[in-house]
């Protein structure tokens, strides 16, 4: 089924879409979560709230919010930073570590036995530190192009040939 | 709408709408877009793949049945929030679009309706008051004509001559006002009658020895003469006046039998 005909239903509250739906993404999204969260236990837990909570807003989605993974992942980041902020009690968004990726990639402190880092480590091969980070910052933490730019301490007008560039490397890594 | 497809993809707007760094406007500017092109289509879908293998790459070892859990909470959620908020959002929407549309006809329709109403109300009021004008010019008029009248009986030439009820209906009675230098008599028949059908009074002027009568007109149209007021002309050296009832369109003589008032000129 086309994947517009099935958000149209699960819109429609049509669970047998929305399980569709969940067995299409739940990986991705508990993974994005997990990226932020850094604990597979609570980042399951969170995983599932957030699919009731999609399930809850499903009228709230549009095309002018974007592709409908691109919504669901907003509302898991949302979510994780949440968990994030309520456990270490800071406000902002900036003040959130911003090389969780890259720990992960690097197979630091925060390594996780049952993270498929292979698979990560596969992906951003030959990608830039600064890449991941900004990789990191615009689809997992949500940043904006300027705050990302002022993380980076670069121009905003690079921010979007960068990211370009980079998810091109990713694309070039996955063939 | 046409664009260098090229150039669009490499400038990184794609990846960034992925990212969901786009306003709702540059969203469905790209949708716009991908619709247009099949290649910036495939081009986003390609972008979704590298960070849904990213993402899924990074989830923990994924539990079994995820789904039933989720299916269990959700089922506790249906008849509250989402059919709730069906029920009141969604129909409520449509039906208030509807009945803003059905006021809107109905007021229009109102509107309409008030204003041709306004606009008969206003032609009917004009009708009124042309026929009112009519009405205060024709008073006028005859304001003017009883003016002129009253100053042709106050003329100090005029003799007036009391004209009393004989035989034939001894209540009548009638006045003669005459001008003898405009040669006019100005006949007051208020006391007289109406004439039946078929006849009308005849005015005579006589002259007494011997006794003369020449007619100096009838009065015509008498029951439609409001103010029973007649101008006739006399050019005799009359003596005495007197009316009589006669035909329609006069006699040569006076009957005399159907004589209602007579008087004598005085000196």
């Amino acid at each position: 089924m086309d994947l517009d005909n099935l958000i149209q239903q699960f819109q429609q509250k049509d669970t047998v879409a929305f399980e569709t739906l969940y067995n299409m993404y739940a990986e991705n999204i508990c993974g994005a979560i997990n990226v932020i969260v850094k604990d597979t236990e609570r980042s399951q837990e969170i995983c599932q709230d957030v699919f009731v909570k999609i399930w809850e807003k499903s009228d709230q989605y549009d095309t002018s919010k974007g592709r409908f993974f691109t919504w669901i992942l907003n509302i898991a980041r949302n979510a994780a930073i949440d968990e994030v902020r309520s456990k270490t009690h800071k406000n902002q968004k900036k003040n959130l570590p911003v090389d969780s990726l890259v720990g992960i990639f690097e197979s630091g402190e925060d390594l996780n036995s049952k993270m498929d880092t292979i698979g990560l480590q596969s992906l951003l091969k030959g990608l830039k530190e600064k890449c991941i980070l900004l990789i990191d910052m615009l689809y997992f933490k949500g940043y904006t192009q300027k705050e990302a730019a002022k993380e980076l301490n670069t121009p905003i007008g690079t921010i979007k040939t960068r990211i370009r560039s980079c998810i091109s490397n990713i694309r070039k890594n996955m063939a | 709408m046409s664009i260098d497809v090229k150039e669009y993809i490499a400038s990184g707007i794609l990846e960034l709408y992925v990212a969901g760094e786009l306003s709702p406007e540059e969203n469905l500017e790209v949708q716009h877009y991908a619709i247009q092109y099949p290649e910036i289509r495939k081009e986003i879908e390609e972008i979704e793949k590298a960070i849904l293998e990213l993402t899924k790459a990074a989830s923990p070892k994924m539990t079994q049945n995820g789904f039933e859990k989720i299916k269990t909470e959700i089922a506790d959620v249906i008849p509250f929030t989402p059919e709730s908020s069906k029920a009141k959002r969604t129909p409520w929407n449509n039906y208030l679009g509807w009945a803003a549309s059905i006021l809107l006809a109905v007021g229009l329709f109102w509107m309409y309706t008030e204003n041709s109403k306004l606009k008969s109300e206003i032609e009917l009021t004009n009708q009124e008051k042309q026929s009112l004008e009519e009405i205060l010019s024709e008073t006028q008029e005859e304001v003017t004509a009883t003016e002129s009248l009253l100053e042709e009986i106050r003329d100090k030439n005029v003799t007036v001559i009391a004209l009393g009820g004989q035989t034939v209906s001894p209540s009548s009675y009638a006045k003669a006002y005459w001008n003898k230098e405009e040669k006019k008599v100005i006949i007051d028949a208020k006391g007289l009658p109406e004439p039946p059908e078929g006849f009308a009074y005849q005015v005579w002027s006589l002259k007494l020895d011997p006794l003369t009568p020449i007619s100096i007109g009838l009065l015509d149209d008498f029951a439609s003469q409001d103010t029973k007021l007649f101008t006739l002309e006399n050019t005799n050296e009359s003596e005495a006046f007197g009316i009589t009832l006669e035909p329609e369109g006069g006699s040569v003589t006076p009957t005399l039998e159907q004589l209602y008032t007579l008087g004598a000129v005085g000196s």
